[in-house]
């Protein structure tokens, strides 16, 4: 009979306390599950995660990758310009250097820079985003009215003359890149800084009598950090596209070190004979920055479940 | 409405300014000079030259020299490079040439763009949904500078239908069009359909729909007004975009326009050249952004323009 069956289960202990009073087992966790959460929606978006995924793989191959590879600015002559084979799997180009592994080196220099400029940007801008809304008032207002005046500027034209006039070196192109990109970001935090600042927490910090730079390093800062972390994940895509712009236009990275800018603008020299001395480098430059966009739109959903999907 | 548009104007002005001055400190302070490249010239031709163009007068003079004509009477003056013609009749040539191409390539945009958005909102979550919109998140993670040499490669060089370069024949502005714009149809494809969505789930199109509005009414009448206000927000950023992509298109497909002489004259250190099309781009974009706020506000009730 099946009601036996069912008996022979052990029943149900109705009066064991659920986990969730367990106190003591959930200390540690405090705080954790905002990114729990941010986790397990991120993971649903597997796209998104196949596109982290690949973002690991490609950083790995290029910083790894180019201890195994040949010298990439060894040139060859005897293997002037040869199309893809299994010895050189991207083929040779016009000094018969092994596309392959130009490309790697190429990928860790325009990811080295994405990466750099990207810190550069984000402590300066939220530093002074902090600062901004949590001083308020004159303060916020004079700070801001400079990041508006800055705003209005058309800043990749300085950027183009700083290279042109002062010579590509890596340092002036972290430096501007990272200088055009902070604005934003220091927007987005001053807005969440301005909302933190009403919440008791921090009106207990203020009452305590801690340091304004305490609060601003131990308290403000680290609850920003949702935001920032969605942005920074778009702010680098979006400056190594701008390092790869300024590389086809000659500009960026000096030679004879490459990134994929100026793989694709020597590419594109040649292009009508030897399309795929184009073909591979932007194809790693595209494929790497849609990651990076999409790997960024999941993050900001995951983070922020209110923002709308598109 | 007059009042806001005059104070930014008012504004462009100061940030105008503001750029020229910083461009000009920077130019005359960075290393070379406009005839470095000059080959075998003698230290007293090249200091006769710096003389004919003032170069050899202290650097505040040398600014009142440079903004006294420009103000008084619109002058940017001769051109270091292209000897014997002035930067205005430089760019009285180039900007035409940009003009139309930014033109074209807004007019794409904006077709593309909206009509995918539109198209992709009303039929959610179809292929005529996710098609456009995986080509949309291809097309703005693919950089201009790779499509056009691919463009040239397949339409120009294999398939012979247009020019590899040059800005002649009207078939010549097909592909730079079809090039910077399909970047911003990507974009305005995608705000066109959030916007688009949220529109269309609202209490006044089910009244429309209820009183027997015949669909392509509620959707080109009721909802697109609506629902392209995404799209005309970023109007601003993206028309600035455009003018500043005209730097890769024009190099790309050589084309005489503003954006090619200014990296030109840059590289050359023709500094009045660098400053007339610094001036004009600084200007440019900002009363374009002067124009795409307007629009939003004349399209929004709702925004305050102060």
């Amino acid at each position: 009979m099946p009601l036996v069956a069912e008996e022979t289960q052990p029943p149900p202990e109705p009066f064991e306390a659920p986990p969730i009073l367990d106190v003591a087992s959930h200390e540690g966790e405090a705080g954790h599950s905002l990114w729990q959460d941010a986790w397990a929606r991120l993971r649903r978006n597997r796209l998104a995660v196949i596109c982290g995924g690949f973002l690991i793989a490609i950083a790995v191959l290029c910083f790894v990758g180019p201890l195994f590879t040949q010298d990439p600015n060894a040139q060859e002559l005897s293997r002037y310009i040869t199309a893809p084979t299994w010895e050189h799997w991207m083929g040779t180009d016009t000094h018969g250097r092994d596309l392959f592994a130009r490309v790697l080196a190429g990928g860790r220099v325009s990811l080295m820079v994405g990466l750099c400029a990207t810190v550069v940007s984000l402590v300066i801008g939220v530093l002074y985003g902090t600062v901004a809304g949590y001083l308020g008032g004159k303060v916020d207002a004079v700070m801001m009215r400079f990041v508006d005046a800055v705003y209005a500027m058309p800043f990749i034209i300085f950027v183009i003359l700083l290279m042109v006039l002062f010579g590509r070196n890596f340092l002036l192109l972290f430096v501007a890149l990272g200088a055009v990109e902070w604005l934003t970001m220091a927007r987005i935090v001053r807005g969440q800084v301005m909302a933190l600042r009403r919440t008791e927490f921090i009106e207990a910090a203020d009452a305590l009598g801690l340091p304004k730079s305490r609060i601003i390093f131990r308290h403000l800062i680290p609850n920003t950090l949702g935001p920032v972390i969605v942005f920074t994940t778009l702010t680098i895509p979006a400056i190594m596209l701008q390092e790869a712009f300024l590389s086809f236009l000659g500009l960026g990275v000096p030679p004879p070190d490459a990134s994929w800018g100026t793989l694709i603008n020597e590419g594109a020299k040649s292009m009508e004979e030897y399309p795929w001395l184009l073909l591979f480098p932007g194809l790693a430059l595209a494929v790497t920055l849609f990651s990076l966009n999409f790997l960024g739109d999941g993050l900001r959903d995951a983070l922020d479940p209110r923002a709308s999907k598109d | 409405m007059l009042k806001f548009i005059a104070s930014r104007l008012v504004q462009t002005v100061g940030v105008v300014w503001l750029v020229a001055t910083l461009t000009f400190v920077l130019v005359r302070f960075a290393p070379g000079s406009p005839f470095d490249q000059e080959r075998n010239v003698s230290p007293e031709i090249k200091a006769n030259m710096e003389k004919r163009y003032g170069l050899d007068q202290p650097v505040w003079k040398q600014y009142v020299n440079y903004f006294g004509p420009l103000i008084a009477h619109g002058d940017f003056g001769p051109s270091f490079k292209y000897s014997n013609r002035t930067v205005t009749e430089i760019i009285g040539d180039a900007l035409p040439i940009s003009f139309e191409m930014g033109f074209w390539a807004l007019l794409v945009a904006l077709t593309l763009g909206v009509g995918a958005g539109v198209l992709a909102s009303l039929r959610r979550n179809t292929a005529l949904d996710w098609l456009p919109m995986s080509l949309s998140l291809v097309g703005i993670s693919v950089p201009i500078f790779v499509v056009g040499p691919l463009l040239i490669v397949t339409f120009s060089i294999h398939l012979g239908w247009f020019n590899v370069n040059g800005w002649n024949e009207p078939a010549d502005r097909v592909l730079p069009s079809l090039t910077l714009g399909f970047y911003y149809a990507a974009y305005f494809a995608r705000l066109t359909r959030g916007g688009m969505l949220e529109v269309l789930s609202q209490d006044f199109i089910r009244t429309a729909r209820a009183k027997g509005a015949s669909e392509g009414r509620v959707v080109l009448r009721h909802a697109l007004r609506g629902g392209v206000l995404p799209v005309v927000s970023f109007l601003g950023p993206a028309l600035a975009g455009i003018v500043t992509g005209s730097f890769t298109i024009e190099t790309i497909f050589h084309i005489p326009g503003l954006g090619r002489y200014f990296i030109q004259a840059a590289l050359n250190r023709d500094y009045t050249l660098v400053m007339g099309t610094v001036i004009l781009f600084a200007s440019l974009i900002g009363l374009l952004n002067l124009l795409a706020d307007v629009l939003l506000a004349w399209l929004n009730p709702r925004v305050k323009l102060d």
